[in-house]
C-alpha cells in the first residue's frame, strides 16, 4: 500500500493506493490518526484503494471517532467496488460522509 | 479436506503471516471465478476467506510467525466449499458469533463479514495434529 498526504481545496487528504488490509492497516491507522490530530478536517481518498478488510475499516472508524471527538470533519472520497461492498457490509456507508471528489467534500463544507 | 467434497479447485499451504493475505485473496478470487462465480460472488468469498485467515493470524497464532495455514477450495453440489486448517491452539467456537453491527466500534467486524458473505460458517473437527478447521460454504449455482 502506498500513502500520499496532501492538501487539496483546503482539506487534508490522505490518499491510499492498493490494499488496506491486516498487513498495511496499522500504517493507515497511524497516518489517519496523526492527520486528524494535526490538521482537523480530513478526507480519505479511496479512489485507488482496491481492497479494504475489517482491520482497514477499524482504522477508518478510529479516525472518524477521533475527528468527531475533536469536532472535526472526517469523510471518504470516491469509494467504489470492493471497498464500497465492505463498507456496506459494515453498514457504514450511511455513517461516513462519502463524497464523489475532494472538491465535492470541500464544497459541502462551505 | 478429509472427506470427498466434489471437485477440488486448489489447496494452498502458506505461512500464516500478514503479507501472505494478498496472495491468498488472489488465489481465492481466481478459483472462485474459475468455478463459475459471478464477480460479486467471488468478491464476497474473498472477503470471507480473508477475514477467516486474519482470525488465524490474530487470534490463533497471535505473535507467532512460524505457523502455517492450509486453504482448500472445492466445488460440490453447486456450492463452493472453503476449508481453512491451522495448527494454532483450538479456539472457542463462540468466537464465530458475530456482534451487533449497530455498535460503531473498530473491532469484531470480521466475523460479521464472514456470516454475511457465506451461507454457512462452522468449525469442524480438525485433522490429527491440527488446531482448528473452519468450513465456509456459499451456493454459487
Amino acid at each position: 500500500m502506498e500513502t500520499e498526504v496532501r492538501e487539496e481545496h483546503g482539506l487534508a487528504v490522505a490518499a491510499f493506493t492498493g490494499d488496506i488490509d491486516f498487513n498495511s492497516s496499522p500504517h493507515a491507522r497511524r497516518v489517519l490518526l496523526d492527520l486528524v490530530e494535526k490538521k482537523g478536517d480530513v478526507v480519505v481518498d479511496m479512489s485507488s484503494v482496491d481492497y479494504i478488510d475489517s482491520s482497514g475499516v477499524a482504522s477508518l472508524i478510529e479516525a472518524y471517532q477521533s475527528a468527531k471527538t475533536s469536532g472535526a470533519r472526517f469523510g471518504l472520497v470516491a469509494v467504489s467496488g470492493a471497498a464500497l461492498r465492505v463498507l456496506q457490509l459494515a453498514h457504514l456507508e450511511k455513517v461516513f460522509q462519502i463524497y464523489d471528489s475532494v472538491a465535492d467534500a470541500a464544497a459541502r463544507a462551505s | 479436506m478429509t472427506e470427498a467434497a466434489g471437485t477440488r479447485l486448489v489447496r494452498l499451504r502458506v505461512p500464516a503471516v500478514s503479507d501472505r493475505l494478498r496472495l491468498i485473496r488472489s488465489v481465492v478470487r481466481d478459483a472462485a471465478v474459475i468455478s463459475g462465480c459471478s464477480d460479486g460472488c467471488a468478491e464476497d468469498i474473498v472477503i470471507a476467506v480473508n477475514e477467516a485467515c486474519m482470525n488465524v493470524l490474530e487470534h490463533g497464532y497471535r505473535e507467532r510467525q512460524d505457523g502455517d495455514l492450509i486453504l482448500d477450495l472445492a466445488v460440490s453440489g453447486g456450492e463452493l466449499v472453503v476449508e481453512i486448517v491451522d495448527f494454532a491452539p483450538p479456539v472457542d467456537p463462540q468466537v464465530l458469533r458475530p456482534r451487533p453491527i449497530e455498535e460503531l466500534r473498530p473491532g469484531g467486524l470480521g466475523t460479521h463479514f464472514m456470516h454475511e458473505c457465506m451461507d454457512r460458517v462452522v468449525f469442524l473437527t480438525p485433522p490429527e495434529g491440527a488446531g482448528n478447521r473452519l468450513r465456509m460454504v456459499k451456493r454459487i449455482a
